[in-house]
C-alpha cells in the first residue's frame, strides 16, 4: 500500500515507523543501532528532524557522501574562474570531478579563466615515497610559465598529502614570494579528513580568511562603495543560478560586489569585505566565512531562498529590510513586476502537478530550500534528508517540512531503494547515483545537484523552468511504458 | 522580461538576452579587475605558436586535462562483470562517489560500489575494522554472491594489507568463511584505469585457481577446449561484448567470457532495478583454468593477467583493441585457428559488407588528417582502421601509454605508407595536444567527451569515439568489433565529416555551391 495514497497524518507516521523497522531489519545488528538514530519522521512542533547527522558514515553501506576534498575543490574553490586549482596528488579525484558540476562563468578557458580544465601534479609511487614538495614547487613554476594571465593558484590537496606529510604552505608561501606576492592558497582538504563534503566546506571557508582576506587588511577597493553593496555568498552558478539570482538583486537597486563562488573571481573575494551585507543561499557550505565576515569587519549577514515565487518573495523582503525605503520599494516592484509571469507559470503547470509526491535526498540547501518551489506547483514533500547536513540544517528544515515527514540522514543505498518502493512518491529528486535506480524502478526523477543539465533554477527566471522541468519528468509518456509489459 | 510561461527559456538562450548580458559586462568590468582584452588575445594567440608548443612539451612536473584515470576506476569495471558482485573499496569513500558518478554519466545506469569509509582515525590506527565492518554489512545489505575488494591511495600510503584483512573479518564472522572475498591492490598513484583492471582481474582469477587465498587446494588445469576471452577496460563493453557472443555463437565456439559486464550495465527499465545482471558465473571463472587457450582483446589492459594465465599453461593470445578489417581478420583467423573451426560463411559475407561500405565511402577519407588520443590499445586499434581507410593518424597521443606503447604505434605507423609523417605520444595530455593541433593542424580529433574543449579552442571537428563519453547518448551500446563494429565505426567518422563539410559549405549566395544534396 502507498502512503502517497493515505491522508491520515497518524497512519503515515505509523507506516514511516514501520518502513524503518523493516529497513533496519536488513542490516547487522550494531549498524541497526547505528542507523536508527538517523532515521525518524517529523514530529510538528519539535526543533529539529530528530535524527543524528554530521558523524562518520557506516562502512559498507553504500553511502551517497563525498569527501572534504569534493567540498573544497568541487564546490568552494573550484568555480573560482581566475585562479589555477591543482587537484594536488594521484590521477583520479581531479579527474572524476573535471567539469562535472556545471559551475558557469564567462572568460576564455585556458587563457584567462580555467575552470573547466583539470590541472594535477599527477603522483606517482616516487612522489609517495619521496614526497610530492619539489614537484609541486616546478607544477606552479609551470604554471606561471604556460598560463601567465592566472591571478592566483590554489593547492586541493588529496589523500596521500596529509599522510606523506608534505608542506604544501612552505611551498605556497615561497612562491607566492617569488612570484611578488601571488595569491598561492594552500588547502589541507584530503578525502579522509571529516565524514563527508562538509569538512571540506570549512576548511575551503577557512583559507579563504587565512590566504586570501589576511593578505588583503587596509586594502582599498578598486570601486567607490555604495550603501547598497552586497555579496552573494554560497551560489555556485549550476547552470547559471547565481546570474538568475544576481538579476533580482540589482532590479531591486542593491549592487552586487560579489559572487561566492560561481562565476567569482579572486577580486571579488578580495572586495568582500567591503560589502554592507553578506545574503547567504548556502547556509552549509558557507556559513563558516559569514561568520568570520561579521565578527572580523561587522557585516551582517542574512540567509535567503530562490527557490519559488513564495519563498523568493519573502526573501527579497527580508534582504530588503536590512536597507532603506528604496531598497525595499524596490522589492515590490520586482515582486510586482515578476507576478504576471509567475501566474502564467503556475497556471500552466499546477494542474499538471497538483498533489504530486515528491522524495528528496540532495546536499547542502536543497533537502530544505526546493520544498517551497514544489509547494508552489502544489506538490508534496513527503521525505527528505540531507547528504551531509548537521544539526543546525535539521532545525532550519522544520521551517519547511509537513508533520509526518519521513526524515533520511546519510541515506544509504539499501534505504532509499526501500523506502521509495515503499512510498511511491510521483518524483524522486537526488543525484547521479540515485538517478538511474530510480528510472529503472519507473520512478520519475529529476538530478537535483546539477539540475539534470537544465537550469538556472534558482529567481524567477529558474522557477519557470524548475515547473517545467518537474512536468516533463512526472509527465513524460515513457513512465506509461515501463509499467506495461508484453502478454 | 526574457522570461514567459509560454516560451521558456533555459540557460541555452536565457543569459544571451539583452538584460543579462548587460548585467555580466557590468560584473566583468567592474568587479573581476578583467585582464585586457588585447592582452588575452596577445595570451591566446601565443599559445598557438611553436614556441608555446616547446614551452609547454618541456613540462616536466604539471599534467593539464589528461586522457587517463586511477586505478581504482578500472578495479571497479572489472569486479562488476562477475555474477553478483559488489565492488568494495578499501579507503576514503569520497573515491567511490567518484567512481559511481563516472560510471552512471557513461554508462546512463546504476553503478553499484560500496566504500569501507575509512577517516582520520583508519588513518592512524588503520582500516582494519573498517573492512570487518564493511564486510559484514555489504554482505548483509546487498547479498553479493561475491565480494570483490580493492584500494584506494589512502590504503595504500599508510600499508593496510587486504590478505591479512580479510582473513581477520572472515574470522571475525563479517562474511561465511567459504564466501568469495577476491583482492588486489590497486594504488592511484601507479599506472592508469587500465591497471587496475588487470590487477583485479588477476586478483579474481589468483582466487579461484590458486586455492582462494590458502583456504583451499590450488585447481589443477585440465587442459579442455574452451575459449577464455578477456574484453579489458572499454567504454563499448556492451555492444562489444554482445557482438562477440554473437560471433562466437556463429562460430560455434564454446567460451566464457571473463568479466562480462554488459548486462549490469545496459539493464531494462522494467520496473525493477537489478543491482547485479549478468556477468561470468563463479563456476565458469573456475573452470576458466581449463580452457585451451585466453583471447585478450586488450594488450595493455591485461599484461599481468595475460602472463599468470600463460604461466598456467594457457595459449594466451592478445590483440590492441581490432578495429576494421584487417584487425578484425586478424581476431577471427585467431580464433579459428585457436577452435579448429571454420569461418562460416555468414562472418565472411559480414567482412565484405564492411568492405563494400568503405568501398562506398573511401573517397571522402581518403588523405584526410587525424589526431587521435585515448587508452593504449584503442588508439592502436583506431590508428590501424584509419590507415586501412586511407587516412593518415598524425598525432595519435596516450596519457597512460608508456615506451612499449610507443614502440608499437611507430611499428603501425611504419607498416603503412598512410603512417609516413604519423608522430606517437607516450605520456601527453590534452594540453599537448591543443598545441599539436595547433601547430600542426589536422582535419579531425578522435577522442573521448573533453575533446569537445579541443574543438573549441581550435575548430578540428571532434568524432567522440572513447572513454568517458558524457554528452552523446547511447553509443556505447554499439560495438565498435568485430565486422558489424568496424561498419559503426565507419559510420561515426563519416557522419562527422559530411555535417563538417556541410557546415562549411552553407552560407547562401556564397559557399552553398558546394552544399550538395548527394555525396
Amino acid at each position: 500500500m502507498s502512503l502517497a495514497l493515505t491522508e491520515d497524518i497518524e497512519d503515515i507516521k505509523e507506516r514511516n515507523k514501520g518502513l524503518i523497522e523493516e529497513v533496519l531489519e536488513a542490516y547487522p545488528e550494531k549498524t541497526a543501532k547505528r542507523r536508527a538514530k538517523h532515521l525518524g519522521t517529523f514530529e510538528d512542533g519539535k526543533p529539529d528532524c530528530g535524527v543524528k547527522s554530521n558523524v562518520k558514515s557506516i562502512p559498507g553501506v553504500m553511502t551517497i557522501r563525498g569527501c572534504a576534498y569534493a567540498g573544497s575543490k568541487g564546490v568552494v574553490w573550484g568555480p573560482i574562474k581566475d585562479m589555477v586549482h591543482i587537484s594536488h596528488g594521484p590521477v583520479g579525484c581531479g579527474q572524476y570531478s573535471w567539469a562535472a558540476r556545471r559551475n558557469y562563468y564567462i572568460g576564455t578557458t585556458g587563457i584567462d579563466s580555467f575552470v573547466t580544465m583539470q590541472f594535477t601534479s599527477d603522483f606517482q609511487e616516487k612522489d609517495i615515497v619521496f614526497g610530492g614538495d619539489k614537484k609541486l614547487a616546478k607544477v606552479m613554476d609551470e604554471i606561471q610559465e604556460l598560463f601567465p594571465l592566472n591571478k592566483g593558484i590554489t593547492v586541493q590537496s588529496e589523500c596521500p598529502i596529509g599522510l606523506i606529510g608534505d608542506d604544501i604552505e612552505a611551498v605556497s608561501k615561497a612562491k607566492s614570494k617569488q612570484y611578488g606576492g601571488k595569491t598561492i592558497v594552500p588547502v589541507r582538504c584530503e578525502g579522509f579528513r571529516g565524514v563527508s563534503q562538509s569538512l571540506g566546506h570549512h576548511i575551503a571557508n577557512d583559507a579563504v580568511r587565512d590566504w586570501v582576506f589576511d593578505k588583503q587588511d587596509g586594502k582599498p577597493a578598486r570601486f567607490e562603495s555604495t550603501p547598497y553593496d552586497v555579496a552573494i555568498i554560497g551560489d555556485y552558478n549550476i547552470g547559471g543560478d547565481a546570474w538568475s539570482s544576481r538579476i533580482l538583486l540589482e532590479q531591486m537597486g542593491l549592487r552586487v560586489i560579489a559572487q561566492w563562488s560561481g562565476d567569482g573571481s579572486i577580486a571579488e573575494l578580495e572586495a568582500t569585505p567591503k560589502a554592507k551585507l553578506n545574503v547567504l543561499h548556502c547556509y552549509r557550505s558557507m556559513n563558516y566565512i559569514s561568520r568570520h565576515m561579521e565578527e572580523k569587519y561587522g557585516i551582517p549577514w542574512v540567509e535567503y531562498n530562490f527557490f519559488g515565487p513564495g519563498k523568493i518573495a519573502e526573501s527579497l523582503r527580508k534582504i530588503a529590510s536590512h536597507f532603506d525605503d528604496r531598497i525595499k520599494e524596490g522589492a515590490e516592484r520586482v515582486i510586482a513586476s515578476y507576478q504576471p509571469m509567475v501566474d502564467q507559470v503556475i497556471a500552466r503547470y499546477r494542474s499538471r502537478l497538483e498533489g504530486k509526491k515528491v522524495m528528496l535526498f540532495v546536499g547542502g540547501l536543497r533537502p530544505r530550500h526546493v520544498i517551497g518551489a514544489y509547494e508552489d506547483l502544489g506538490m508534496d514533500v513527503v521525505g527528505t534528508g540531507y547528504e551531509f547536513g548537521h544539526n543546525d540544517d535539521y532545525q532550519r528544515t522544520t521551517h519547511y517540512i509537513k508533520d509526518g515527514t519521513l526524515i533520511y540522514d546519510d541515506v544509504s543505498g539499501y534505504e532509499f531503494e526501500k523506502f521509495v518502493e515503499k512510498v511511491q512518491p510521483d518524483l524522486v529528486g537526488s543525484g547521479i547515483k540515485e538517478k538511474y535506480i530510480f528510472q529503472k524502478m519507473g520512478v520519475p526523477f529529476r538530478q537535483m545537484h546539477s539540475w539534470d543539465y537544465s537550469g538556472p533554477y534558482h529567481g524567477y527566471d529558474g522557477f519557470a523552468i524548475f515547473a517545467r522541468d518537474m512536468d516533463m519528468a512526472i509527465n513524460a509518456p515513457v513512465w506509461n511504458l515501463t509499467k506495461e509489459s508484453l502478454p | 522580461m526574457p522570461q514567459s510561461a509560454e516560451h521558456i527559456l533555459d540557460h541555452v538562450d536565457l543569459f544571451r538576452q539583452p538584460e543579462y548580458k548587460e548585467m555580466l559586462e557590468n560584473k566583468r568590468t567592474n568587479f573581476e579587475n578583467p585582464v585586457a582584452d588585447a592582452e588575452v588575445g596577445r595570451v591566446r594567440d601565443w599559445t598557438k605558436t611553436w614556441e608555446y608548443r616547446e614551452k609547454n612539451f618541456s613540462r616536466e612536473a604539471l599534467t593539464v586535462n589528461p586522457a587517463k584515470a586511477c586505478q581504482p576506476l578500472g578495479a571497479v569495471f572489472a569486479a562488476v562483470g562477475f555474477e553478483g558482485t559488489l565492488p568494495f573499496v578499501h579507503g576514503s569513500q569520497g573515491c567511490v562517489a567518484y567512481y559511481r558518478s563516472h560510471f552512471s554519466r557513461h554508462f546512463k545506469e546504476p553503478a553499484s560500489c560500496v566504500s569501507s569509509s575509512m577517516t582520520e582515525d583508519a588513518a592512524v590506527f588503520g582500516g582494519l575494522k573498517n573492512l570487518v565492518d564493511g564486510l559484514a554489512n555489504s554482505y548483509s545489505l546487498y547479498k553479493p554472491k561475491m565480494i570483490s575488494v580493492s584500494t584506494t591511495c589512502m590504503a595504500e600510503v599508510i600499508g593496510d594489507d587486504l590478505n591479512a584483512f580479510i582473513k581477520s573479518a572472515k574470522d571475525e564472522g563479517s562474511v561465511p568463511r567459504d564466501f568469495d572475498v577476491p583482492y588486489a591492490h590497486t594504488p592511484a598513484f601507479v599506472g592508469s584505469h587500465v591497471t587496475g583492471y588487470d590487477n583485479v582481474l588477476k586478483g579474481i582469477l589468483e582466487h579461484f585457481w590458486d586455492g582462494k587465498s590458502g583456504t583451499e587446494r590450488p585447481l589443477e588445469r585440465q587442459a579442455g577446449d574452451k575459449i577464455n576471452f578477456i574484453g579489458g577496460f572499454d567504454g563499448y563493453t556492451v555492444g562489444n561484448l554482445r557482438e562477440i557472443k554473437r560471433i562466437f555463437d556463429v562460430m560455434g565456439v564454446d567460451y566464457t567470457i571473463l568479466s562480462d559486464n554488459s548486462d549490469v550495465w545496459d539493464t531494462p527499465a522494467d520496473g525493477e532495478f537489478r543491482m547485479y545482471d549478468g556477468g561470468t558465473t563463479l563456476e565458469d571463472t573456475a573452470n576458466a583454468l581449463h580452457a585451451k587457450a585466453t583471447i585478450s582483446m586488450q594488450q595493455f589492459c591485461t599484461e599481468k593477467t595475460a602472463d599468470y594465465i600463460a604461466g598456467k599453461g594457457q595459449e594466451v593470445v592478445s590483440f590492441n583493441h581490432p578495429v576494421g578489417v584487417a584487425a578484425t581478420d586478424k581476431f577471427i583467423r585467431e580464433l579459428a585457428r585457436l577452435t579448429g573451426k571454420p569461418i562460416p560463411d555468414s562472418i565472411k559475407k559480414e567482412r565484405g559488407r564492411l568492405i563494400d561500405a568503405i568501398a562506398d565511402s573511401s573517397a571522402h577519407i581518403h588523405g584526410k588528417r587525424f589526431a587521435v588520443y585515448g587508452d593504449p590499445d584503442l588508439t592502436l586499434g583506431l590508428a590501424g582502421f584509419l590507415m586501412e581507410l586511407g587516412a593518415e593518424p598524425v598525432h595519435v597521443l596516450a596519457t597512460n601509454g608508456g615506451k612499449t606503447w610507443e614502440a608499437k604505434m611507430e611499428e603501425l605507423f611504419a607498416s603503412s605508407p598512410f603512417g609516413k609523417n604519423c608522430h606517437a605520444y607516450a605520456g601527453k595530455d590534452l594540453w599537448h595536444m591543443r598545441s599539436l593541433l595547433f601547430t600542426e593542424p589536422v582535419d579531425f580529433v578522435i577522442g573521448n567527451t573533453y575533446g569537445k574543449y579541443l574543438e573549441r579552442d581550435t575548430g578540428t571537428p571532434l568524432i567522440r569515439i572513447g572513454f568517458p563519453i558524457f554528452d552523446r547518448h547511447h553509443h556505447h551500446r554499439y560495438p565498435v568489433w568485430g565486422y558489424q563494429g568496424g561498419l559503426n565505426v565507419l559510420v561515426w567518422i563519416l557522419d562527422r565529416i559530411f555535417e563538417a563539410l556541410d557546415a562549411h559549405t552553407n552560407v547562401a549566395a556564397k559557399t552553398d555551391y558546394s552544399y550538395d544534396i548527394i555525396r
